[in-house]
């Protein structure tokens, strides 16, 4: 067993903490910011219709979704559609561990398992007022008739390329952009919630 | 605002995607023994026609894959996108003169 190091990471927003708990909004149309720092992110590539692929899904525990949109979730691990022969395993197991995992059941079989943990970062926006936020800038339907908790879609939030996944009725928003647009797009979700802080214009 | 279906994606709109020019210009057989006018015409010479034309596109915000668009250069309306592994589809209102 090796010495525990110090967990010396900072995270992309950690400058933004205090910003984002002063953001808060409460009551009937509340909302609120949230940083994840450090989430597990996998990224998978592999044939969808390959033994490495059945291999994968085993060792997940789950399936390997196969429509856009589409998650899965296994204990830890969530794995979200990123294109038809791309997934991203979001987890909350150790980087490490889950790469190593996944390697091994890809085996030889072409494709590749790439730990991109520090690519992206993790935004939580949750309140009743979190779908009105996020339709300021994205041009994804969010209505319930065609998104709905267990939904994970590649898109844009303002100008920020993110992967949108909701993960309750709240609702709650988890956005993934990269780490190097999260400062940008924290502030512009800043931003855009400071309106309901206010009483509703009609 | 285009709204352009993507074969795995769905309909999504225009900001999401990058242009790719024209499809199906395939790379030269023999590029050794081609001439400079062969070879400008194979970089830079594209078609432009009055009607449907099957042009590129890449969802670079979503699924980050090409696919082709037949899109009717006149109406802007898009009128099928399919896979890169997929034939041109025919159309009953391609051709002709506007």
């Amino acid at each position: 067993m090796a010495e525990p190091t110090i967990d010396a990471r900072v995270s992309p927003l950690a400058h933004l903490e205090e910003r984002m708990r002063a953001a808060t909004v409460t009551g009937a149309r509340g909302v609120t910011l949230t940083e994840w720092p450090f989430v597990t992110m996998v990224n998978l590539r592999v044939a969808p219709a390959s033994e490495a692929a059945d291999r994968i899904e085993k060792s997940l525990g789950a399936p390997l979704p196969r429509e856009c949109g589409h998650t899965t979730t296994s204990g830890p691990h969530t794995i979200a559609w990123l294109g038809p022969d791309e997934w991203l395993v979001l987890s909350q197991a150790d980087a490490t561990a889950v790469a190593t995992e996944l390697r091994e059941a890809l085996g030889g079989a072409p494709g590749s398992v790439v730990d991109v943990s520090a690519n992206r970062t993790t935004l939580e926006l949750s309140g009743p007022a979190a779908r009105q936020v996020l339709e300021k800038g994205c041009p994804l339907d969010l209505h319930p008739r065609s998104f709905a908790p267990g939904k994970a879609v590649s898109t844009t939030v303002g100008p920020v390329a993110v992967l949108l996944w909701q993960a309750d009725d709240t609702p709650t928003y988890r956005l993934f952009p990269r780490s190097s647009f999260a400062d940008y797009l924290a502030r512009w979700l800043i931003d855009a919630m400071s309106e309901y802080r206010g009483p509703e214009v009609p | 605002m285009l709204l352009i279906s993507c074969p795995w994606c769905g309909p999504r709109d225009e900001t999401e995607y990058h242009y790719g020019g024209q499809a199906h210009v395939p790379y030269p057989e023999t590029p050794a023994h081609l001439t400079d006018e062969q070879w400008a015409e194979y970089v830079f010479y594209r078609d432009n026609p009055k009607g449907p034309f099957a042009e590129r596109w890449m969802h670079s915000t979503g699924c980050r894959r090409w696919f082709n668009v037949l899109r009717d250069t006149v109406t802007n309306e898009l009128l099928a996108s399919y896979r890169l592994d997929e034939p041109r589809p025919e159309l009953p209102q391609a051709g002709g003169n506007r």
